[in-house]
C-alpha cells in the first residue's frame, strides 16, 4: 500500500505537524512496505519541499498554487493527485485547516473518512484509535476499505527529523475554478495588557469557577502569589476573561515554570498549549479528570474550600463568593 | 431567506461511568444539547432578530430518536421557527452513524429545505468528528467554511464575511458565498437562556418527524465501511502526587512546594 500525506503551512512557515506527519505517514506504509508520497500546496513550495525531504519519505509532489490555504484549491489538488497515485491511505493533519478541505475531498474520492487520530495499527486494513465524550474513553475502528483517509492529531507522533533523499516533482493541478471562497488576511488577536506566555507563574481558572461572580476568588489567589491569571477556553468563551488570557491550542502556548491549573479538567485543546510547564499543579474535583495525567502534584478537592485556604496560608484575605 | 441549524441531541458521560460492550451503558449518560450547536442556534437567532432581517426563517434538523424532542424543543424555545427530526428503525439498529450517513440524512434535508445558509456546531461533544458540516457541504455542492467564531451576512449581496479561528490566536479573514454551510466556533456568541414564555410557544410550533423513506432514502445509508471494534477507559498516563487531607492541609502542603520553589516570599 501507499500513503499520501498532506502538508500544511501558514504564513510562510511550514507547521510542526507536517513533520509529524512524515512519521505517521511512514509507519502506516512500513506495515506493508510501500511508498510514502508527500504533496505541498501554496507558498514557497520548494523552500518547503527542502524541509519535507525527511528519511522515509519517497516523493514530494510540489503544487505551486497561490500563497495562503484556500480549501478549494487544497480540495482540487489533492483529489487530483489522489486520483493520479491511488494511495492506500490519505493522511492529513487534524487541524482547524485540514478539517476545512479533507471532509470534502473524502467525500469527492468517495472514501471513508476517520478524523482526529490518536493511534492506528495497520496491516491488511487499518484499525485506527481515537477519543470520544471528551477523552473519557478511547475506541477503535476496524477501516474495511480499499481507499480510506484519516487525519491524525497534532503531537501525538515525533517530528520526523534525519535528512531524506526524495525526489521532488511539480504537480500541475487543474485549481482554475471560481473561487466561491475568498481569504482576505489574517489578523492576530488576543493581545493586550498582559502577556501569559511571559509569566513564570500562571495560576489558570477553568469551567468548575461555574460563574463569573466567582472569577475574583481565583485573581485574589494570583495576586496574593504575585502570579498571572490565566484560563481556560470556556471562561473565555463566556466573556469573564478577555482573549489574551486564554491557554491552549487556539488561545496561547505557555512555558512557565509553574502552572497551577484550577478547575481545569484538560482537555486535550487546553493541554496542547501547557504542557511544557515544568511543573503543573492541578486542583479538580473529579480524580479521573484528564489534567491528572500531566500534573505533578494535584488536590482532588473542591477549588472553593482549597483556594481560600491558600490565600489565608500566604496572609491574603479570601473575597466572599 | 431560510437558515437551516443542525442541531444534535449529545450524551454526556458522569465521571463516574461503565462501559457495556462496545458503549457507555445508558445509566452513565445524560443527554443535553450539544454546546457547538448552541451557538450555532444562537446565531442564526441572532440573524432572524436583526434589522431588515424580518423575513428569516430557522430551521432546525435533528437526527435522533424520540429522546431527542427535549433537546429540539429547546432550540425552539431559544427562538428557531419549526424544527425537523429524521429517525428509522435502521437507524437504531445501526452501530453507529457514521460521518457518510450524517452528511447523506442532513443533505436529504437540505435538499428539500434549500436554506441559503446552513449553521452546524465545529463539532459533537461525544463524537468529536468535527468533520459532518464540511462533508454536508460538498455532498450539496455548496461553500463552506469551518471553525468560524464572527459572522456578518451580506444578505443581498449573498456574502458571508466570516472569521475563521485558526490555531494560535490567529484569525482568517475569508468571504464565503452563498448558499453555504459554516461550522460555528463556541463563543461566537452568547447563548441565550429559554425563556418561560419560549418554552410555552416552543410546544405549539411545528415539530416534523420524517423516517428514511420520507427523506427518499432506504436502509443502506446506514451501509459503513467502519466498524466499532472497542471501546475502553484509557490508562491514565499519570503520576501526579496527590496531597491528601483536608482543604487546610492540601492547601498548606501546597503553600509549602510553592514556598520550596520560590514562587513566594513569604
Amino acid at each position: 500500500m501507499s500513503v499520501l500525506a498532506v502538508a500544511e503551512h501558514r504564513r510562510g512557515e511550514l507547521r510542526d505537524v507536517s513533520l509529524e506527519l512524515i512519521t505517521a505517514g511512514r509507519r502506516l506504509a512500513d506495515a506493508t512496505g510501500g511508498d510514502l508520497d508527500v504533496v505541498v500546496v501554496g507558498g514557497d513550495v520548494d523552500a518547503f519541499a527542502d524541509r519535507l525531504d525527511r528519511e522515509g519519505v519517497d516523493t514530494i509532489y510540489t503544487v505551486d498554487e497561490g500563497e495562503e490555504f484556500n480549501h478549494e484549491v487544497y480540495a482540487d489538488a489533492v483529489e487530483q493527485l489522489h486520483a493520479e497515485l491511488e494511495p492506500t491511505a490519505l493522511v492529513a493533519p487534524n487541524s482547524v485547516n485540514g478539517l476545512d478541505y479533507v471532509p470534502a475531498v473524502a467525500e469527492r474520492l468517495g472514501v471513508p473518512l476517520i478524523t482526529d487520530v490518536i493511534d492506528f495499527e495497520a496491516g491488511d486494513g487499518i484499525e485506527v484509535t481515537r477519543e470520544q465524550y471528551g477523552g473519557k474513553v478511547e475506541t477503535t475502528y476496524d477501516v474495511d476499505a480499499d481507499q480510506y483517509a484519516v487525519t491524525v492529531r497534532p503531537a501525538e507522533w515525533p517530528k520526523a527529523e534525519a535528512a531524506g533523499d526524495a525526489a521532488v516533482e511539480p504537480f500541475d493541478a487543474d485549481v482554475g475554478g471560481d473561487l466561491g471562497t475568498t481569504v482576505n488576511g489574517f489578523e492576530e488577536v488576543g493581545g493586550g495588557d498582559v502577556d501569559i506566555t511571559e509569566a513564570d507563574v500562571l495560576v489558570s481558572v477553568g469551567r468548575g469557577i461555574e460563574e463569573e461572580d466567582n472569577i475574583p476568588l481565583i485573581e485574589e489567589l494570583a495576586d496574593t502569589l504575585g502570579a498571572t491569571l490565566s484560563s481556560s477556553r470556556p471562561i473565555v468563551d463566556n466573556g469573564w476573561l478577555p482573549k489574551n488570557r486564554q491557554v491552549g491550542q487556539s488561545g496561547k502556548v505557555v512555558t512557565p515554570d509553574v502552572y497551577i491549573a484550577i478547575g481545569i479538567s484538560g482537555a486535550v485543546q487546553h493541554v496542547a498549549g501547557m504542557k511544557g510547564a515544568d511543573t503543573i499543579i492541578a486542583i479538580n474535583t473529579d480524580p479521573s479528570a484528564p489534567i491528572y495525567d500531566i500534573a505533578d502534584y494535584g488536590i482532588v478537592d473542591d477549588l472553593f474550600d482549597v483556594v481560600p485556604e491558600l490565600i489565608e496560608e500566604f496572609g491574603g484575605e479570601a473575597p466572599d463568593v | 431567506m431560510k437558515i437551516l441549524v443542525t442541531v444534535k441531541e449529545v450524551a454526556e458521560v458522569d465521571d463516574e461511568f461503565s462501559i457495556s460492550g462496545l458503549d457507555i451503558d445508558e445509566s452513565s449518560l445524560e443527554y443535553d444539547l450539544n454546546e457547538w450547536d448552541d451557538y450555532a442556534v444562537e446565531e442564526a437567532v441572532q440573524l432572524s432578530e436583526a434589522d431588515g432581517h424580518d423575513d428569516v426563517e430557522v430551521v432546525t434538523v435533528t437526527v435522533g430518536p424520540e429522546r431527542a424532542e427535549e433537546t429540539v424543543r429547546m432550540a425552539l424555545a431559544k427562538g428557531a421557527d419549526r424544527a425537523v427530526r429524521v429517525w428509522d428503525d435502521a437507524l437504531e439498529e445501526a452501530q453507529f452513524l457514521d460521518l457518510d450517513a450524517k452528511a447523506e440524512l442532513l443533505a436529504a434535508v437540505a435538499e428539500e429545505e434549500e436554506p441559503d445558509l446552513v449553521l452546524s456546531g465545529v463539532q459533537a461533544a461525544d463524537d468529536a468528528n468535527g468533520a459532518t458540516g464540511v462533508a454536508l457541504a460538498e455532498r450539496l455542492g455548496v461553500e463552506w467554511a469551518a471553525v468560524v467564531n464572527s459572522l456578518e451576512l451580506d444578505a443581498d449581496a449573498g456574502v458571508a464575511s466570516v472569521r475563521r479561528e485558526l490555531e494560535g490566536g490567529v484569525e482568517e479573514l475569508t468571504d464565503v458565498e452563498l448558499p453555504a454551510v459554516l461550522t460555528i466556533q463556541t463563543g461566537i456568541n452568547e447563548p441565550r437562556y429559554a425563556s418561560l414564555r419560549g418554552i410555552r410557544q416552543a410546544q405549539r410550533k411545528p415539530l416534523e418527524v420524517y423516517d428514511l423513506e420520507d427523506v427518499g432514502l432506504d436502509e443502506s445509508v446506514v451501509d459503513s465501511p467502519v466498524e466499532r471494534t472497542d471501546m475502553y477507559e484509557p490508562e491514565s498516563e499519570g503520576d501526579a502526587t496527590v496531597w491528601e487531607g483536608s482543604s487546610e492541609d492540601t492547601a498548606e502542603e501546597l503553600a509549602d512546594f510553592l514556598r520550596d520553589k520560590g514562587v513566594v516570599d513569604a
